[in-house]
């Protein structure tokens, strides 16, 4: 009964597969059990609890998508990235992206992508919005890039250079577990990377380089407790590598992109929609990411969270663009929800800042 | 679909129990859910105890909810596997340790 599957070295795009077009996937998650009345649509369960329109709260967080080409090709992963993709913001667009964190009453940059690192305008890029002396800046990166090329080899002291805040994900502090979600050799280029991080002074108790962890679960699965996950990470990783670090927040993973599309073929796909609404937590509602949250894309577009933007469902506001972008009458919105969202709200509630709830 | 006694997707429906009899159905499910939490033995303990009893009750539906519960809580599939055998040790055990009796009750009825 060995697991065989081997894993795909291409984005779900390249591949042609159906899913690749996101009203495919938005037709699955308004079809089926759904509409069939066995499950709630999510726009009624948060009526229930008087959330629906949701609606903007404060904006905190300005998360910025610099590219969707990655040098991995992880099997959950919601973006579809790859190392074929092309898709990647231009100078031009971080342009207007500066002007806009120049501006923003947000305390927080989150630079994601695919590998953020990969962008050739990347570190322009951060020398120029770190400049601007923002609060909290984040960015996302998957520890195997640092490893993958000499060129990415002093990233851990770029970041150190600009006081970036980094947020890596980590799958699980065994190798079969990480490589069987991310790809084979991904655990060990991630120790390593950690332990660079950790060198130069990321991740040290009371250290004010903030080196975070983020775990995914890798299968079917919803994540246990933020906290008791932190606790094994910590103790596995200081036992077995000398690792430290300061936070492993949980995400749950959402049913969209390259995760749903490994659900419906692994016949997990209802099972966890069930889960997933079984788990369904009021009190993550009240502070679910998009509440707080604008997602940039690579062209510039704005999202209610890094999940829409996968989805191109743009925000539902005359502001769509970068280019015309006002905080104040994109506060004045309704956020765009489908069933995909019951990911946010289940259990502890997620974000890619963790639990909420 | 096939005919058999057990649905996987039953397994969902298992608080309905509490339909047919609510005051019994919710004491064990809080009951239950007690049991469970953090106490003198972590919750992770307590999940390995579980799927181990599974086991030894033969309950599928039971080995499914632990499997997956293991699995949230980080739980590895060498954990998983050796308490499996701790329950498989125990349950042959004690088929074995019967074997005592046979050979008093042999030795009993041999001249």
């Amino acid at each position: 009964m060995h697991n065989v599957k081997t894993m795909a070295t291409k984005s779900l795009k390249a591949r042609h597969k159906a899913l690749s077009d996101t009203s495919n996937q938005l037709e699955i998650l308004e079809s089926g059990m759904f509409e069939d009345g066995e499950l709630p649509y999510f726009r009624d369960k948060i009526a229930n609890i008087g959330h629906f329109p949701l609606r903007p709260k404060k904006l905190e967080i300005l998360q910025i998508n610099v590219g969707y080409m990655c040098n991995q090709v992880c099997e959950h992963c919601h973006v579809d990235a790859g190392p074929d993709r092309k898709e990647i913001m231009t100078r031009e667009t971080m342009e207007l992206c500066l002007d806009v964190i120049r501006n923003t009453g947000a305390h927080t940059l989150d630079l994601t992508g695919g590998a953020p690192e990969m962008n050739p305008n990347f570190r322009w890029f951060v020398e120029e919005a770190a400049k601007v002396g923002i609060k909290d800046f984040i960015v996302r990166s998957n520890l195997t890039i640092i490893r993958a090329n000499k060129k990415y080899h002093d990233l851990p002291e770029f970041f150190k250079k600009h006081n970036v805040h980094v947020v890596s994900s980590m799958p699980h502090y065994t190798r079969g577990k990480t490589d069987k979600q991310r790809g084979e050799g991904v655990f060990d280029k991630s120790i390593n990377a950690l332990q660079a991080l950790n060198k130069v002074g990321y991740g040290i108790k009371d250290s004010p380089l903030r080196l975070d962890l983020v775990y995914n679960p890798s299968g079917a699965f919803l994540p246990a407790d933020q906290q008791a996950m932190e606790r094994d990470f910590k103790k596995a990783l200081m036992e077995d590598f000398g690792i430290t670090f300061h936070n492993l927040f949980a995400i749950t993973n959402l049913p969209i992109s390259r995760f749903l599309d490994y659900l419906i073929a692994s016949e997990n796909y209802e099972d966890y929609m069930y889960a997933l609404v079984e788990a369904f937590n009021p009190a993550a509602v009240e502070n679910v990411m998009c509440t707080n949250t604008i997602s940039v894309s690579w062209d510039g577009w704005l999202y209610d969270c890094d999940f829409n933007q996968m989805l191109d469902l743009k925000v539902a506001s005359r502001v769509k663009h970068i280019r015309d972008y006002n905080e104040d009458v994109l506060a004045d919105r309704n956020i765009i929800i489908s069933q995909h969202c019951y990911g946010c709200t289940a259990g502890a509630g997620s974000s890619c800042q963790g639990s909420v709830a | 679909m096939a005919n058999t006694y057990y649905d996987p997707a039953d397994l969902r429906k298992f608080g309905d129990i509490t339909e047919w009899s609510e005051e019994l159905g919710t004491k064990f499910f809080e009951y239950y859910g007690k049991v469970f939490e953090e106490g003198a033995l972590s919750a992770r303990e307590k999940s390995l105890i579980a799927l181990a009893v599974s086991h030894v009750v033969k309950c599928p539906y039971c080995i499914d909810a632990y499997t997956k519960d293991g699995l949230q809580r980080g739980i590895t599939k060498e954990e998983m596997m050796e308490a499996v055998h701790a329950a498989a040790a125990i349950e042959s055990g004690a088929s074995l340790v019967h074997g005592v009796q046979m050979m008093n009750k042999y030795n009993k009825l041999s001249m």
